[in-house]
C-alpha cells in the first residue's frame, strides 16, 4: 500500500507539469504583444513594459519562463497580479468561499442522491422507481447554467425566498440553492448509480448466502448488499469533489458568489495573467490529489483490490 | 418406505412458476422427497431440472418475484414453512436448516473477512461479543480442517483457495448447529481431487452430527459413494426415487438409463462412443403433453405423449415415473455396478 | 444513429461470419429487438429526427428572418405577430430558436465525431500495443483529464479568441468543436482501451493469432466490432452533453457569439433581462433541454439494450 501510493505520487508529476506548463503556454506564450490592450486604449508605457517584464521574466523563452514560475511556486510564492497584490492574497480570499460551496454541493448530492437511489433500488419497479429515472434523466439534460436561472428568478425575484446575489463571506444557508444547482448534475448520476448497484447486488450470490444464514433483513440489507453498492458510490463522490472545487465557475457566475470561479473568469476578460495561471495550477493539484485519495479509498474500501 | 410419525423434512407435491402471462415458465410440477436424521439424499438431474428451485423454496430463499410458490407443501419436523411467518423461517434458517452453494467465491462477500461472515451468525444469531464470535469462527474453520485457522479467521475470500473457500463455506453453514444441511452442487466448481476432500468431509460431519444432507448434483460419480437414496429429477418432477445400488442396477426409468449410459465407463472397449441423451431438456414454458421425457426417449410409444406417468412404487421402496417400469427393471440386463461409475 | 451501424455490422457483409463476427452480431440483432420495443427510443428518435429536419431546412419552420430586428417590438410577449414573442433587440424569438438548431447540432455531432475518433484511436493504440506506447498515450491523456472542463474551455478559448474581436462563424465554430474535443477525448480514449484490453484477452483473438492473422486484421476483424458498443453508448450520451457544453461555453461568453444563432448564443444574450423579457430565455432553454434530454434518452435505451446487466 505504502509503495502503491507512492508509485502513483511519482506519476502525478508528470501530468501535473504536463497540465500546469499547457495552461501556462497559452495565456502567456501564445499571444505575439502580451502588452496588447492591457493599458485600455493607449500604449502602454515603457516603464509598465520594463516592469512586467522584468516580474514576469518575459524576456526568457516560455519553457525558462514556466521553470522560472515553478521555482517561485514551491517556495509558496503564486507571484503578483497586474495590480501588484499577491496571487497567494488573492486567492486566500476567494478560495474557502468556494471550499464551501462546494462541500454544501457535495453534501446535497450524496445525501439527495444516495437517499433516491436505495429506496428506488430496493422498492424495485413502481412509481418511486420511474419518479427517480424521470427526474435523474431530466437532471442529466439541464445544463447547469439553466438550472440556475431558473431557481434564481423562480426562488429569488419572484418568490423572494433566497437573495439572488450571494453576499461576501457567505453563510451555510445562502448556499444552500447554489449548492443544489452545483450538484444537480451528479445528485443524478449518484442516484442512478446508487440504484444501478444495489439492483446488482440484490441478485449477488453472497446476498443470498446472507438470507440462508438467517440474517435479519436490515443486517442483510445494511451489512451485504450497501457496503459493496456505496464503493462505486463514494470514489464516484470523491472524484466529483476535485470536479467541483474547479467547476463551480458557472454557478459563481450565475448567483455572484466571489469564489475562485468568478476570481479566474474575471482574470481572464483582464487578461490578469498571473491570477489565471495562479489559479489553475492550484486547481489542477486539487483535483489531481482527489483522485489519488480516491484511488487510495478505493483499496481501503474494496479488499479485492491489492495495489503491489 | 417408513412411514415415521414425521420426517425432518418432507417436501410434497410442490408446484413453483416463474414469469407471467405466455412466458410463465413451470420449474416445479409437484416435485416430492423426503429426508431423515442421518441420511444423505441425493437429488440428480441435469441443469434446469428444478433442482436447487426446490432447495431455495425448502429454505425460503426464492426470490419472489420472480418466482411463484403455487401449491404443495414444505413440513420440517411436521411444521408447514409455506406460508408460515417470515420471522420464524428466517429463525429456522441457519438454525435448523442450513445451504452451502456451487460458486463459494460468488457466495461470500468479498468484502468482508471469512471470519467476520462466520462470526456474524453467533454475533447476531446468539448474541456473542465481536471478540467471542470471532474466536468460535476461528474454531469452526478449524474444525473444517483449514490450517492456520487463527490466521487464516482474518483473511479475505478471494485470498483462500477453491478448495479452502468452499470448507469456509461449510464452516459457516454450520455455525449454528443445523439439523439439515442442504449442499447444492458444493463441488462442481472445483478440482477432481478437491471435490473428494470435500465430498469426504460433508460426509463425515454429517455422520458426527447425525444431520440429515440434500446433496443437489448433476454428478453420478459423487452420488454413487455418499448417497442412502437418489431422487432423480426431470422438468420439475421427481421421475426415479431409490436406494442407490438399486438405482445402479435396476432403473426404471429411462431417463435414469440414459443419464447412466452417457458417463464413461471402465469396462468401455477403447474408443466407443458414449451415449449421450438425444435431444435437449424441454422448454419449461412449453413442457410437453404426457411424459415431459417422451420425445428424447427411444422407448416412447403413444401412451407417453397422452397420459402423465405418476410416480409409482415398483417394490422394495423404487419408485418410478415412467408407464413402463416395470419393463426396464426386470429386462435391464447391463448395468455397470456402483463401483464402476465412480472410478471412472 | 444505430441504423446505419446495424447495416454495416460484419457478419452482413461476409459469407462466412466467424464466431466473434456472430456473436456482434447477435448482439445488434438483439439490441436492435430490444430498442423497437422501448417507447423512450421511439419518443427520443422522434425528437431528434424533427431537430435534423430544422437544422438542415430552417425555413420548412419559419419564413422569418432571424436577424431581422424590430426594435418597437423590443420585448414584446408571445402574440399572433411571433408566436414565441420577441427579444431586446426584437427579433422574432421562434424564428432564431429555429436558426439556432443548426449550430447547436453542428457543434454537438462534430465534437462527439472528434471526440470519438481521437480518443477510439488513442485507445485502439494504447489497448492493443501495450508498453511504452500505452504508457506514453495513457500519461498524456492523464495531462488533459487533469484540466476541469470550464476552466479549460475558458483558458483555451480566450486565448485563441480574445474577447472583443469579431470572428467568422465557420473559424467560430471550429474553435468551440476543437476545445470540447481538446478536452474530452481522455474519456473516451479510457472507455476504447478497456473495451480493446477486454477484447484482446479473448480466446477467439489468440485463435486468430496463433492461425497466423496479421495485427490490422485481427484490430479490425476482431477487436473493433467488439468495442463498438460502450463506445457508442458513450457517444449517443456525449453528444446530448456536448451540446450542454457549447450551450454553457457561449452563455460565458467565450463559445459562439453573435452573428452565430445558437441556443446557448440565446440565452446569454437575453440572461440580465430574464425578469423583463422570461420567454426570450423560456424557449431556447427549452428546445436546449428537449434536444439534450432526447440524446440522453436515446443512450440510455442504447445502453440498456446492449447491456443486459442494466434491468
Amino acid at each position: 500500500m505504502g509503495r502503491y501510493t507512492l508509485r502513483r505520487l511519482l506519476q502525478l508529476i508528470p501530468v501535473f507539469l504536463g497540465s500546469t506548463f499547457i495552461v501556462y503556454a497559452l495565456v502567456w506564450g501564445l499571444s505575439d504583444d502580451p502588452f496588447a490592450g492591457k493599458c485600455g486604449q493607449r500604449a502602454c508605457s515603457p516603464a509598465y513594459i520594463a516592469v512586467m517584464t522584468e516580474r514576469y521574466n518575459l524576456d526568457d523563452n516560455i519553457v525558462v519562463q514556466y521553470l522560472k514560475y515553478l521555482g517561485a511556486l514551491f517556495t509558496g510564492d503564486f507571484g503578483q497580479t497586474a495590480s501588484g497584490t499577491e496571487v497567494a492574497d488573492v486567492i486566500a480570499n476567494a478560495y474557502p468561499t468556494t471550499i464551501k460551496l462546494a462541500i454544501v454541493a457535495l453534501v446535497i448530492e450524496a445525501v439527495i442522491g444516495i437517499l433516491a437511489g436505495i429506496v428506488s433500488g430496493l422498492r424495485g419497479r413502481g412509481f418511486v422507481d420511474s419518479l427517480v429515472l424521470v427526474s435523474t434523466l431530466f437532471l442529466i439534460s439541464l445544463p447547469v447554467f439553466v438550472t440556475g436561472l431558473v431557481l434564481k428568478q423562480v426562488l429569488g425575484v419572484e418568490l423572494g425566498i433566497i437573495r439572488t446575489s450571494v453576499p461576501n463571506d457567505p453563510s451555510i444557508a445562502d448556499l444552500i440553492v447554489p449548492g443544489f444547482v452545483l450538484g444537480s448534475l451528479s445528485m443524478a448520476y449518484v442516484a442512478r448509480l446508487t440504484r444501478t448497484s444495489l439492483i446488482e447486488n440484490t441478485r449477488a450470490d453472497y446476498v443470498r448466502t446472507a438470507v440462508a444464514k438467517g440474517l435479519s433483513r436490515r443486517r442483510v440489507v445494511g451489512v451485504h448488499m450497501l457496503r459493496n453498492s456505496l464503493i462505486a458510490v463514494v470514489t464516484f463522490l470523491g472524484t466529483d469533489l476535485g470536479a467541483l472545487m474547479g467547476g463551480a465557475i458557472v454557478t459563481e457566475g450565475v448567483f455572484n458568489i466571489r469564489g475562485i470561479g468568478g476570481l479566474v473568469f474575471k482574470g481572464i476578460l483582464q487578461q490578469d495573467t498571473a491570477t489565471v495561471v495562479g489559479i489553475v495550477v492550484l486547481l489542477v493539484i486539487v483535483y489531481l490529489i482527489a483522485n489519488l485519495v480516491v484511488d487510495l479509498l478505493y483499496a481501503v474500501l474494496d479488499p479485492r483490490i491489492r495495489y503491489d | 418406505m417408513t412411514v415415521a410419525a414425521s420426517h425432518l423434512l418432507e417436501v410434497e407435491d410442490l408446484h413453483v412458476e416463474f414469469g407471467q402471462g405466455r412466458d410463465t415458465a413451470s420449474v416445479l410440477n409437484g416435485v416430492g422427497y423426503h429426508v431423515d436424521e442421518g441420511e444423505t439424499l441425493a437429488v440428480l438431474g441435469e441443469s434446469g431440472s428444478g433442482k436447487s428451485v426446490t432447495a431455495q423454496t425448502v429454505m425460503g430463499i426464492l426470490d419472489t418475484p420472480p418466482g411463484r410458490i403455487t401449491g404443495g407443501s414444505v413440513r420440517f419436523r411436521g411444521e408447514e414453512l409455506l406460508g408460515a411467518d417470515p420471522e420464524r423461517r428466517r429463525m429456522l434458517r441457519g438454525e435448523s436448516m442450513a445451504m452451502i452453494f456451487q460458486d463459494a467465491l460468488s457466495a461470500l462477500n468479498p468484502v468482508y473477512s471469512v471470519g467476520f461472515q462466520i462470526a456474524e451468525q453467533f454475533r447476531f444469531r446468539r448474541g456473542m461479543s465481536r471478540k467471542d464470535a470471532m474466536a468460535r469462527a476461528a474454531e469452526m474453520l478449524d474444525l473444517v480442517r483449514i490450517p492456520n485457522a487463527k490466521q487464516r479467521v482474518r483473511e479475505y475470500p478471494h485470498q483462500f483457495s477453491g478448495g479452502m473457500r468452499q470448507r469456509a463455506m461449510i464452516a459457516m453453514s454450520l455455525a449454528l448447529d443445523p439439523e439439515l444441511l442442504i449442499a447444492d452442487e458444493p463441488t462442481t466448481a472445483l478440482d477432481v481431487t478437491v471435490q473428494a476432500q470435500i465430498m469426504e468431509l460433508l460426509d463425515e460431519l454429517r455422520r458426527e452430527r447425525g444431520m440429515g444432507l440434500i446433496l443437489i448434483t448433476h454428478d453420478l460419480g459423487v452420488v454413487a459413494e455418499v448417497a442412502d437414496r437418489i431422487a432423480v429429477m426431470y422438468a420439475g418432477r421427481i421421475v426415479e426415487h431409490t436406494d442407490a445400488a438399486t438405482l445402479y442396477a435396476h432403473p426404471g426409468h429411462p431417463y435414469t438409463r440414459g443419464l447412466m449410459d452417457s458417463v464413461p465407463r471402465v469396462d468401455d472397449v477403447a474408443g466407443a462412443a458414449l451415449r449421450p441423451i438425444p435431444g435437449l431438456p424441454p422448454s419449461l414454458s412449453a413442457i410437453p403433453p404426457g411424459c415431459p421425457f417422451h420425445p428424447r426417449c427411444a422407448h416412447a410409444e403413444d401412451v407417453c405423449a397422452a397420459e402423465v406417468p405418476l410416480l409409482r412404487e415398483l417394490g422394495g421402496d423404487h419408485q418410478a415415473a415412467c408407464h413402463f417400469a416395470e419393463r426396464f427393471v426386470a429386462e435391464d440386463p447391463d448395468r455397470p455396478t456402483t463401483h464402476e461409475v465412480v472410478s471412472r | 444513429m444505430t441504423e446505419p451501424l446495424l447495416a454495416a455490422r460484419p457478419a452482413d457483409t461476409e459469407p462466412e461470419p466467424e464466431p466473434d463476427a456472430a456473436e456482434v452480431s447477435g448482439l445488434w440483432t438483439d439490441a436492435w429487438r430490444q430498442l423497437r420495443r422501448r417507447p423512450l427510443f421511439w419518443v427520443a428518435s422522434v425528437i431528434i429526427l424533427v431537430l435534423l429536419v430544422m437544422a438542415f431546412f430552417p425555413s420548412l419552420f419559419t419564413s422569418i428572418d432571424p436577424r431581422a430586428t424590430d426594435l418597437a417590438g423590443s420585448g414584446s410577449e408571445p402574440g399572433p405577430d411571433a408566436i414565441f414573442g420577441r427579444d431586446l433587440q426584437g427579433h422574432d424569438v421562434f424564428a432564431r430558436a429555429v436558426y439556432g438548431a443548426g449550430p447547436t447540432l453542428a457543434v454537438g455531432v462534430l465534437a462527439t465525431l472528434g471526440t470519438v475518433l481521437v480518443g477510439a484511436l488513442a485507445g485502439l493504440l494504447g489497448g492493443f500495443r501495450g508498453g511504452w506506447q500505452d504508457s506514453l498515450l495513457s500519461r498524456f491523456a492523464e495531462i488533459f483529464a487533469g484540466l476541469p472542463f470550464v476552466l479549460g474551455g475558458i483558458v483555451i478559448l480566450t486565448t485563441f479568441n480574445p474577447p472583443g474581436q469579431p470572428v467568422p462563424e465557420s473559424r467560430l465554430i471550429f474553435q468551440v468543436v476543437t476545445t470540447i474535443t481538446v478536452l474530452s477525448w481522455p474519456i473516451a480514449m479510457r472507455i476504447m482501451r478497456a473495451a480493446t484490453i477486454t477484447a484482446k484477452q479473448q480466446d477467439y483473438v489468440k485463435a486468430a493469432r496463433a492461425l497466423g492473422a496479421g495485427p490490422l486484421r485481427i484490430v479490425f476483424r476482431h477487436i473493433l466490432p467488439n468495442t463498438l458498443a460502450p463506445v457508442l453508448v458513450y457517444a449517443t450520451i456525449q453528444l446530448g452533453a456536448f451540446i450542454g457544453a457549447e450551450a454553457t461555453l457561449s452563455f460565458l461568453g467565450i463559445g459562439l457569439k453573435d452573428p452565430v444563432v445558437s441556443w446557448g448564443v440565446m440565452i446569454a444574450e437575453s440572461q440580465d433581462r430574464v425578469a423583463q423579457i422570461p420567454h426570450a430565455i423560456l424557449f431556447p432553454a427549452g428546445f436546449l433541454v428537449v434536444t439534450v434530454l432526447a440524446f440522453v434518452m436515446l443512450g440510455d435505451a442504447v445502453r440498456d439494450a446492449l447491456d443486459p446487466r442494466g434491468r
